[in-house]
């Protein structure tokens, strides 16, 4: 094993007082900070979402922290590994059941990033979504809702607002890339709606950025 | 000491040649097997391959501590302070019941008579292979007892001295004295102890010490200063053992941090409990070197195991456990792995996860490892958290055919025919040759609105396991592109279109 190597997996997670997890660099245009612990996150349900969400979990599951996928049977983990995630801390559960809420309060004590597909039979009361909301705040994990919007509100909602797909043509060629337009927008210090244009992924699997011109859209 | 051989075979209550196997090793095999070739550390298939009647059953240590919990009650008829060290040995003084049953001799044919007896009970086969065993100390108890030899009070170290160093169960240590020249635990007690200790440091001294006869570790005439012990009412009473694992798991988690705090650790521990009818039980457990929390944890749990589902079980629902740490050692301290190992974060997310399987059981908490295969279900496999990360076929060799990357982030999605036609509103397939009969211009999934088709690749065909009757399949995948954004991987197979992934 190379040093370098060693040095990587020695170096601590999280230092203390650190309040966020990094995201990766075709993120950071829009998400400056990284991701802020103790949040709620959504991300839009349109083509590109899980995508998207697979490549939020990527900058942070590269740097030790863990993961779940909580209501996603169909989330193919080819993918999400090619995304940059380490499957060795990816940690799914495909059916949570009926005590859903309960399962995933428990994964928000010990796993840094959490994210829950609702919809079909994960429906939410707003009481529970608060709950849930404080405690993800309570433990610094950060919360990822998709599938269908959050009762009450998120921190910062993540969409793909355009994507295509490179490189098929008609009857010759096959998928390669995909050029896609991310917009968040969020309460209080990111209530600015930012966007970004990036390859979700590019041709070696991963999601890069096109450039870095920050597009600052004033409402 | 009591041992009972090759407990795990026995306690699987099967007959005839068994292996216990673990990770798709051999980890216990039954004599008749072992006649028959079977060794441990074999794998399952050259054990199946020596004994083709080899029966087989997978290793589980709850089953081998519930059925061995009749047996310590039968010997605890003889003396209540009976120590578990694991299920298939414990131990216990024999110093005043040797005096009240007629002797050593008679108390260990009297114990072997009433342990095979419980364990024709527990296991329905002919129980007779109890072995008992007298001398000083554990160490040597143990290996009296794989003997049957009762040695005399001061004859230990004679008994041990021609027997191997492989004896004391440290085969590195082993090795390294064998290659020294020293290959009885006779020629290792006849070194100088100082020596020994600057040779090979503090486990050099305890294996020395134990090669004389003597205990591991000298006497600590010190008192633990404090009571250490920890006390759960369970309010309501407790009569099923998952939620007693539980309890069990809080409990000894408490117990550790108590002695951590102190600086000690414990090697022997003393578990209480008592039912709502006011019946008391009690057990004590002996770890070989010092307890962990995990251990600590399993020990207990096994141990209500055992009460709760045993032929003698308590008339009515636990109302309190106690555990007691009887025996404790100064705590020496352990030096961490500087490289790498398992950071804080990890055990914490190990807990945690291990509490989600708790609530919706083992299967519910999965984790994914890449695999070798052509579609995109067979990418990877989906392994229960705690069971080994290993892929099932090999995800190094090229597999020809496979989807091309990028990998499609949604996989098995539900599956169901589509319609695709072309501009006509003819229905496309695609021939022997995978050429498609026109071109696709819409794309009508199960359910939901009719999709214009921009883009898609010629189909490819993929022909399986053609030397395989039942696994042979012959495909023809295409991916097709439409307008909003989202892309498919569709597969034909005979003239039905399924949608086998989304690029989504």
């Amino acid at each position: 094993m190379e040093v370098a190597e060693l040095l990587e997996r020695a170096r601590p997670v999280a230092l203390a007082g650190q309040r966020a997890l990094p995201v990766i660099p075709a993120l950071t245009s829009i998400l400056p900070g990284g991701l802020c612990r103790g949040g709620t996150l959504a991300v839009g349900s349109g083509p590109g979402a899980t995508s998207l969400l697979l490549a939020l979990l990527a900058g942070a599951s590269a740097e030790g922290s863990w993961a779940a996928l909580v209501g996603m049977p169909e989330v193919g983990p080819e993918a999400a590994a090619s995304m940059g995630v380490d499957l060795g801390r990816l940690a799914l559960v495909p059916d949570p059941g009926e005590q859903w809420p309960a399962v995933v309060s428990a994964l928000l004590d010990g796993i840094d990033l959490v994210a829950v597909r609702l919809g079909g039979r994960l429906r939410l009361r707003p009481a529970e979504a608060r709950r849930l909301a404080a405690r993800a705040r309570h433990q610094s994990s950060v919360l990822m809702v998709t599938g269908a919007p959050w009762p009450e509100g998120c921190d910062l909602s993540l969409d793909v607002v355009a994507g295509g797909w490179e490189g098929l043509g008609n009857g010759y060629g096959s998928l390669a890339r995909r050029r896609v337009e991310v917009a968040v927008s969020g309460r209080r210090a990111a209530s600015r709606r930012r966007q970004a244009t990036l390859w979700l992924p590019d041709d070696s699997g991963r999601p890069e950025p096109i450039d870095d011109t920050l597009v600052a859209l004033h409402p | 000491m009591v041992w009972y051989p090759d407990w795990p075979v026995v306690a699987s209550g099967v007959v005839g040649p068994v292996a216990v196997i673990q990770a798709n090793q051999v980890v216990v095999a039954s004599a008749e097997a072992r006649s028959e070739g079977v060794r441990v550390g074999q794998r399952r298939r050259q054990a199946e391959a020596v004994c083709p009647g080899l029966a087989i059953v997978g290793r589980d240590e709850d089953r081998d501590a519930r059925a061995f919990e009749p047996l310590v009650a039968a010997v605890a008829r003889f003396c209540p302070t009976v120590e578990v060290m694991r299920p298939g040995l414990c131990a216990f003084s024999a110093r005043g019941p040797a005096r009240y049953f007629g002797g050593e001799e008679s108390l260990a044919r009297q114990v072997a008579e009433a342990v095979d007896a419980a364990t024709a009970v527990v296991s329905g086969t002919m129980g007779e292979g109890c072995r008992v065993g007298v001398a000083d100390g554990p160490f040597a108890g143990t290996l009296a007892a794989r003997r049957g030899r009762i040695v005399p009070p001061g004859a230990t170290a004679e008994f041990l001295a021609p027997l191997s160093v492989r004896e004391l169960g440290r085969p590195e240590f082993a090795d390294l004295l064998g290659r020294l020249g020293v290959r009885t635990l006779g020629q290792l007690a006849a070194l100088p102890a100082p020596q020994v200790l600057s040779r090979f440091g503090w486990e050099g001294a305890a294996v020395h010490r134990l090669a004389r006869g003597l205990d591991e570790r000298p006497l600590d005439a010190r008192r633990p200063p404090e009571d250490l012990s920890v006390e759960a009412e369970l309010d309501p009473p407790v009569d099923r053992v998952d939620t007693a694992a539980f309890v069990a798991k809080a409990l000894a988690d408490r117990l550790y941090a108590g002695l951590v705090k102190g600086g000690w650790r414990c090697t022997l521990v003393r578990i209480e409990a008592e039912s709502e009818h006011g019946e008391s039980l009690c057990r004590t457990w002996r770890h070989d070197g010092t307890f962990s929390a995990a251990t600590l944890a399993e020990r207990v749990r096994w141990q209500l195991d055992g009460w709760l589902t045993g032929p003698s079980r308590p008339t009515a629902g636990l109302t309190k456990l106690r555990l007691v740490p009887e025996e404790m050692v100064a705590d020496h301290g352990t030096q961490l792995g500087f490289w790498g190992g398992m950071a804080e974060a990890d055990r914490q997310a190990a807990r945690v996860l291990a509490r989600v399987q708790s609530m919706i059981g083992p299967d519910g908490v999965v984790t994914a490892v890449l695999d070798g295969g052509r579609s995109p279900t067979e990418r990877a496999t989906l392994i229960p958290w705690g069971d080994q990360r290993a892929p099932r076929r090999r995800p190094e060799l090229p597999w020809p055919g496979r989807i091309p990357p990028p990998a499609p982030a949604l996989t098995s999605a539900p599956a169901g025919s589509v319609a695709l036609e072309d501009s006509g509103g003819r229905p496309v397939v695609v021939n022997g040759r995978a050429e498609p009969s026109g071109a696709p211009a819409r794309f009508r999934p199960d359910r939901g609105p009719e999709l214009t088709v921009s883009g898609w690749s010629a189909p490819w065909p993929c022909q399986e396991r053609w030397w395989d009757p039942d696994g042979h399949r012959r495909r023809a995948w295409m991916q097709v592109a439409v307008e909003d954004g989202r892309a498919f991987l569709l597969a034909a197979e005979g003239s039905r279109w399924s949608v086998e992934a989304i690029y989504d």
